[in-house]
């Protein structure tokens, strides 16, 4: 069990720079989650257009390197994807968080840096925090739609 | 004074190591400590030997195990100056006893409109009792605030105080460590006309305590922070309170005499004891008491100053480091809570854990005193008899690692 494989270097670039880390009020999906434990903090927003692509995508919110990275990537992620893929990406990613063989570099891109928080099971809540905030999203977008 | 080196002996634990070939160094004490070779015969011996239930049995093994259990009765009430053991109810916790007074007292005595005093310093465990018994009876909470440096805000006390029925104030804050000047708020509230309740979870393992002195009106205490079992804890009330108070849990053991629609209740402190006790852990918390007895609660004491001083002092050396409440080690127990610039204090957790250590990270049960320091967590290292200066040296270490670590420069992506 390594640090590194923890904190990889690409987490870390995303917890000093997290991308697309503002608010947005589009009415579209905006859902806030925390984790009681620890005091991680998230609200994600996607903005959905009228084909059902996420045009935009960001995120609010305060908590630890792993849990910023994951909401900061996952916004690079699916933005320009549409609904039904991104929920294809959210099951991959919780694929990899449960320590399943399969979802690669060609699914998740940078979130395969996430992967080494397989063997640290405490702070597996903190990588999945964004990840509960979007799902939730769809599924409020779906039944809206 | 005793040598925590060789305290350390009596704790099996403490030879472990974690991670493979880290020692373990244990700083979450606040959270639980770990246990004496003492603790952990008594617990064998006594389900090797004695094991039986209490006050029921005619045979041999009941008789020994209701004296074993009430020994332990005894010398808790010995060990924080209860007039008598009639005052000392036996519960799994802290929170459990805190909760026997909020349901027991509370439901009893709350009107509409009736203030119940709690610090913002408090616990969970004794806010969200009287966050539900003033839902249920519609009195109302008021918050007493903190100063700056960590202290109650004894200029707010006549305002808090005005009106109040019951004050719940924490003996010794497990985040900042702060100690109460119970004395002090058990004679304003009283000349208020209001009880003082203390959560005792913090302060009885490591203050020396004496409800006579305190002249406060109810005590929580904890067993597994106090080198006990978990599952092992009290309240200790004035007799007179617990006598007009109605039952809080019902069952075996608390009752005289039962009709298909009513009962009486056995004499204090049973009445508050339903259902078959907590045995082991309470005799186990016995021996807990023995040993911290033999140990001496002034030295306890003592050592616990000397650590802290030296943690701060270290601490403090840290670029960028912030330690939360009393700058003066003689005003605080042996809880260090801290923010590290630029590292959450749950990366700052796992990465020293890396390295053997137990800390805490997170709120603290304490969401509301979190909102007044203006952090959404803290990391904490929490003291006792058997830790050391190497102890302290290992986590300021372990802290420069964590730096370390996240000062990594921001290379390539894999």
């Amino acid at each position: 069990m390594s640090l590194d494989d923890l904190y990889r270097e690409v987490i870390l670039d995303h917890y000093r720079s997290p991308r697309n880390k503002r608010h947005i009020d589009s009415g579209g999906i905006d859902v806030h989650r925390n984790n009681p434990l620890c005091g991680d903090d998230i609200t994600v927003y996607v903005v959905v257009d009228a084909t059902g692509v996420a045009t935009d995508a960001a995120f609010e919110g305060q908590g630890c390197s792993i849990s910023q990275a994951s909401a900061s990537m996952l916004t690079e992620q699916i933005r320009g994807k549409k609904v039904d893929e991104i929920e294809g990406i959210v099951l991959n990613f919780r694929k990899m968080m449960a320590g399943e063989e399969g979802p690669g570099e060609e699914e998740l891109g940078d979130l395969v840096a996430l992967k080494g928080v397989v063997k640290y099971p405490v702070r597996i809540k903190c990588a999945v925090l964004a990840w509960d905030a979007l799902q939730e999203g769809i599924s409020q977008y779906e039944k809206a739609h | 004074m005793f040598d925590p080196k060789v305290v350390r002996k009596d704790f099996p634990i403490l030879e472990r190591r974690v991670h493979g070939d880290k020692p373990l160094v244990w700083l979450d004490n606040a959270s639980t400590t770990q246990k004496p070779r003492r603790v952990i015969d008594c617990l064998v011996d006594f389900y090797e030997h004695h094991n039986s239930n209490v006050h029921r049995g005619v045979y041999a093994l009941a008789e020994e195990a209701t004296e074993l259990y009430e020994g332990a009765r005894a010398k808790i009430a010995a060990f924080i100056g209860a007039s008598g053991k009639r005052e000392i109810v036996f519960t799994r916790s802290a929170t459990e006893s805190l909760n026997l007074v909020a349901n027991a007292w509370g439901r009893a005595n709350l009107k509409p409109g009736d203030k119940v005093v709690v610090t913002e310093m408090e616990h969970h465990s004794n806010l969200i009792p009287w966050q539900l018994v003033t839902q249920a009876t519609g009195a109302q909470i008021v918050p007493w605030p903190i100063t700056d440096d960590g202290f109650l805000d004894l200029e707010a006390m006549p305002r808090v105080l005005d009106g109040a029925k019951i004050v719940c104030v924490s003996q010794m804050s497990n985040v900042l460590g702060t100690i109460n000047p119970i004395r002090q708020v058990a004679d304003a509230a009283h000349a208020a006309g209001a009880l003082v309740l203390v959560d005792g979870a913090q302060g009885v393992p490591h203050l020396i305590t004496n409800v006579a002195e305190m002249e406060a009106d109810f005590l929580a205490f904890s067993g597994h922070k106090m080198l006990g079992p978990t599952g092992s804890g009290g309240l200790w009330a004035r007799a007179e309170l617990l006598d007009a108070m109605p039952p809080f849990l019902g069952g075996g053991e608390m009752i005289l005499e039962v009709w298909i629609d009513h009962a009486t209740y056995n004499e204090i402190p049973y009445k508050f004891e339903a259902g078959t006790p907590n045995i082991a852990q309470s005799i186990g918390l016995g021996a807990a008491v023995d040993y911290l007895n033999d140990l001496g609660m002034e030295d306890v004491r003592a050592h616990e100053i000397e650590i802290v001083t030296y943690a701060l002092d270290e601490l403090r050396k840290i670029d960028g480091l912030k330690v939360f409440g009393p700058a003066d080690p003689t005003k605080r127990g042996g809880v260090v809570s801290f923010w590290m610039e630029d590292l959450h204090p749950h990366d700052l957790a796992t990465i020293v854990d890396t390295e053997g250590l137990a800390i805490r990270a997170g709120h603290h049960c304490a969401q509301p005193l979190m909102r007044v320091l203006g952090v959404p967590a803290t990391s904490r290292a929490s003291f006792y008899v058997y830790n050391t200066h190497d102890d302290v040296d290992a986590l300021v270490a372990a802290l420069g690692k964590a730096r370390e670590t996240f000062a990594r420069g921001g290379g390539l992506p894999f």
